[in-house]
């Protein structure tokens, strides 16, 4: 993976003395709270509920196992002994004082980790395949671009305050699993006729409010002007993105209203005057940042270890999980393990320090020292020795990482929800709990197969609610109980969908009957092979809708008083906190 | 007082913001060094030009192209930031400068505060007048926060890849 070189690191340190000054400033006061919010946000820094969030960026999900005890280091010695993995492969620390936050990031520094643009208006922390790099269907490594993209947006001058967040996601493989379409701009590394490499751009791709599947803007920009084509949309979206209303100022927004063909002529007419300039990236920068990349020490070896055979033959669950949670690797005798954060009753995305400190010997001892995190929120060893794989599940099955169901129904993607987030409407942990509770049994989420479940307690969609088979997102009524909107029909990868609502919204306890209920019909009329999405699209939504809606529901919601403070909150509450 | 070429100096211009009762065609700009609104530069073109020194200041929402043909004779021109987080005068900075060859004096003038000096003066900005309420000498602070960058802007001409050599990976080479 890449590491720092002097310059990285000095960036990064003065980043440590600067955020400190702004939090000292902050603390007497010099600065305001409105002054010092953008300050924070760029650096990933909310206030929640409970206390201050820290959101730490993991460049394109990659970490090395070092990076990962430091990890549980902050959750042990600032945090409450956990942290959340989040659905842009970043982590989140939730019950943060401010005053800690320096010593924070000198911390996150010493492991050339940092915080800078995880949040704020500006380009956010770059993601991309999880399976970068070992991926059997890659055309090209993504992980020398988004590297060479994180420098090049780190501390942009020009592009700090824009009108809204922005987002970029790239993908090396012929099935998309960075979800670029569903970003401000995705890029596709691809290959032309003549086998060079360059990007196929889309923009315009957003969740949120109004969510929108990208629009191809150029179906070819050769690597060397990835960044001045990158650059360029971003100076037309910063001067004429809209800055009245922030639900309106998304890039999605402004390609909508110009149109893609005249948002592209805009574009272009920008680019003339860069292509070719001083942007313009060269062979030998690529190659030394693609030196970082390049195949660890592999084994000469055959796949299928007869051992592995023999052990399968003999338990059910190491079967399970070799069917649901390997992966097939690029090179012989290797594998991909996704170690699943999704034990039903647990917060999905969820890892605690000693999780942490043991993924992060499994990375050192079976994979090469390297993790990477899912935006599906779960964990991947990318390099195991097949030969291992008993071994690795046996003793991550100790720590409860090796639940079989990557893909399926309990793989609950999930923001964290009310109980969290100021944003938030409605709970989203708990609701995930009580589903994935309902499905536990594996026999019946292999019977239901491959399907998504996403969860966002808001409007926000940072459970990526649009992009779920199906999709829940927690809506507010005067009363401020909370309810729950369902939609079905919403994918990912190549063939992304946004998912349609069925009808009037649900409360808490009626969700997992909903839920129930839909994969009812799905079973009544599926087809052979036929996923839950397939039938979806083949059938509509009406037999869904008609079934759920049909029979009331006997669930009683409990009375809850204050779905925000649900968690006893016996805890010093954050500075000028807005909620108490 | 103003930040000047990466010093506090006294400063003899005048911002002229028009009232809302007054129109850019009929207000009187008074003698001296003025910073004139886009629009009454506009209005106004014919008997402002021919004064010995004149600026002009453009709004967050206003085009740098608008001054296309005049570019030459401004002896200063303003960017105004209404907001802190009204990121539009960056993009009208680069363009001056990178686009329409202005090199005069370029001034960040409005909500210009300490950590956003760094950015403004990479994109063009060489003049900064801090938010009155503020001591400048803090914000003087803020044009030094960093001492490399990554990417090319206004300013360095160069992205960091051009300027230095970079070592790949030490392991890799050594194989």
């Amino acid at each position: 993976m890449y590491r720092y070189d002097e310059y990285d690191q000095q960036i990064v340190d003065e980043r440590v003395k600067q955020y400190s000054d702004q939090v000292r400033r902050r603390l007497s006061g010099e600065l305001t709270e409105e002054e010092f919010m953008p300050l924070r946000l760029q650096n990933g820094l909310y206030m929640q509920i409970h206390g201050y969030m820290l959101r730490i960026a993991v460049p394109y999900g990659l970490i090395s196992s070092q990076q990962m005890r430091m990890f549980a280091h902050i959750a042990r010695k600032y945090d409450r002994g956990y942290g959340h993995f989040t659905t842009r492969q970043n982590i989140q620390f939730n019950w943060l004082k401010l005053q800690d936050t320096p010593d924070i990031l000198a911390d996150l520094a010493s492991v050339q980790m940092h915080a800078i643009q995880t949040s704020g208006n500006c380009v956010r922390n770059i993601t991309s395949d999880e399976f970068a790099g070992v991926a059997q269907d890659e055309v090209a490594d993504p992980r020398p671009y988004a590297e060479i993209l994180r420098q090049w947006s780190t501390f942009h001058p020009e592009f700090a305050f824009l009108p809204r967040k922005f987002k970029i996601a790239i993908s090396g493989g012929k099935e998309d699993r960075a979800a670029i379409y569903a970003h401000d701009i995705g890029l596709a590394v691809t290959k032309n006729a003549q086998g060079e490499v360059g990007f196929r751009v889309l923009v315009g791709g957003g969740l949120g409010r109004t969510p929108i599947i990208g629009t191809e803007i150029c179906e070819f920009v050769p690597w060397q002007h990835i960044l001045t084509y990158v650059e360029s949309i971003l100076r037309v979206y910063n001067q004429y993105g809209r800055r009245d209303n922030k639900y309106k100022a998304r890039i999605k927004i402004l390609v909508k209203a110009l149109g893609i063909d005249e948002f592209k002529r805009q574009v272009e007419a920008d680019w003339v005057d860069l292509k070719d300039g001083p942007g313009t990236l060269t062979r030998e920068e690529v190659d030394r940042v693609a030196s970082f990349f390049t195949d660890p020490a592999y084994e000469t070896l055959l796949d299928h270890d007869s051992k592995l055979n023999e052990f399968k033959a003999d338990s059910r669950s190491f079967s399970h999980w070799l069917q649901r949670n390997v992966r097939s690797h690029r090179v012989p005798g290797y594998a991909i393990v996704v170690l699943s954060l999704k034990k039903p009753g647990n917060a999905p995305g969820d890892a605690t320090a000693e999780q942490m400190d043991f993924v992060a010997d499994l990375a050192d001892r079976y994979s090469f020292g390297e993790l990477r995190i899912t935006h599906k929120q779960n964990l991947v060893l990318a390099d195991v020795r097949q030969k291992d794989l008993v071994s690795l599940w046996q003793e991550a099955s100790a720590y409860e990482l090796t639940t079989p169901n990557i893909g399926m129904l309990t793989d609950i993607i999930s923001c964290p929800g009310a109980e969290f987030c100021t944003l938030a409407n409605a709970r989203s942990i708990p609701l995930a709990k009580l589903i994935a509770e309902r499905f536990e049994s594996l026999d019946f989420q292999y019977d239901i197969g491959e399907i998504t479940l996403n969860i966002s307690g808001c409007v926000n969609a940072c459970g990526q609610h649009h992009i779920g088979n199906i999709g829940i997102t927690g809506v507010e009524k005067k009363d401020h109980d909370e309810w729950y909107q369902v939609s079905i029909g919403g994918a990912e990868g190549n063939d992304s969908s946004i998912s349609k609502i069925i009808g009037p919204s649900f409360t808490f306890s009626q969700v997992p009957e909903v839920i129930e209920r839909l994969v009812q019909v799905y079973l009544r009329e599926r087809i052979e092979a036929e996923r839950f999405i397939d039938t979806v699209r083949r059938i509509g939504h009406a037999p869904f809708k008609d079934h759920v809606y049909a029979t009331a529901f006997i669930a009683q919601d409990e009375e809850i008083t204050d779905k925000h403070v649900v968690l006893p909150a016996q805890y010093e509450v954050p500075y000028f906190s807005p909620r108490f | 007082m103003i930040i000047k070429n990466k010093a506090i100096v006294a400063d003899d211009w005048t911002v002229l913001r028009l009232q809302e009762s007054e129109a850019a065609e009929s207000i009187q700009v008074t003698t001296g060094k003025v910073i004139v609104p886009l629009k009454v530069w506009q209005a106004q073109r014919d008997i402002l030009q021919q004064r010995k020194e004149i600026g002009v200041w453009l709004a967050s929402d206003e085009r740098p192209e608008a001054l296309k043909d005049d570019i030459g004779k401004f002896t200063v021109i303003a960017v105004d930031f209404p907001k802190f987080s009204d990121g539009r005068g960056y993009s009208i900075a680069f363009n001056l400068r990178a686009r329409l060859g202005y090199t005069g004096e370029l001034r960040a003038i409005g909500d210009v505060l300490r950590d956003q000096l760094f950015y403004m003066q990479r994109v063009g900005f060489d003049a900064f007048a801090p938010r009155p309420d503020r001591k400048i000498e803090d914000a003087l602070k803020g044009l030094s926060d960093f001492s490399e960058v990554y990417q090319t802007s206004f300013d360095p001409k160069l992205p960091l890849f051009r300027r230095v050599q970079r070592k790949g990976n030490q392991a890799e080479s050594s194989q």
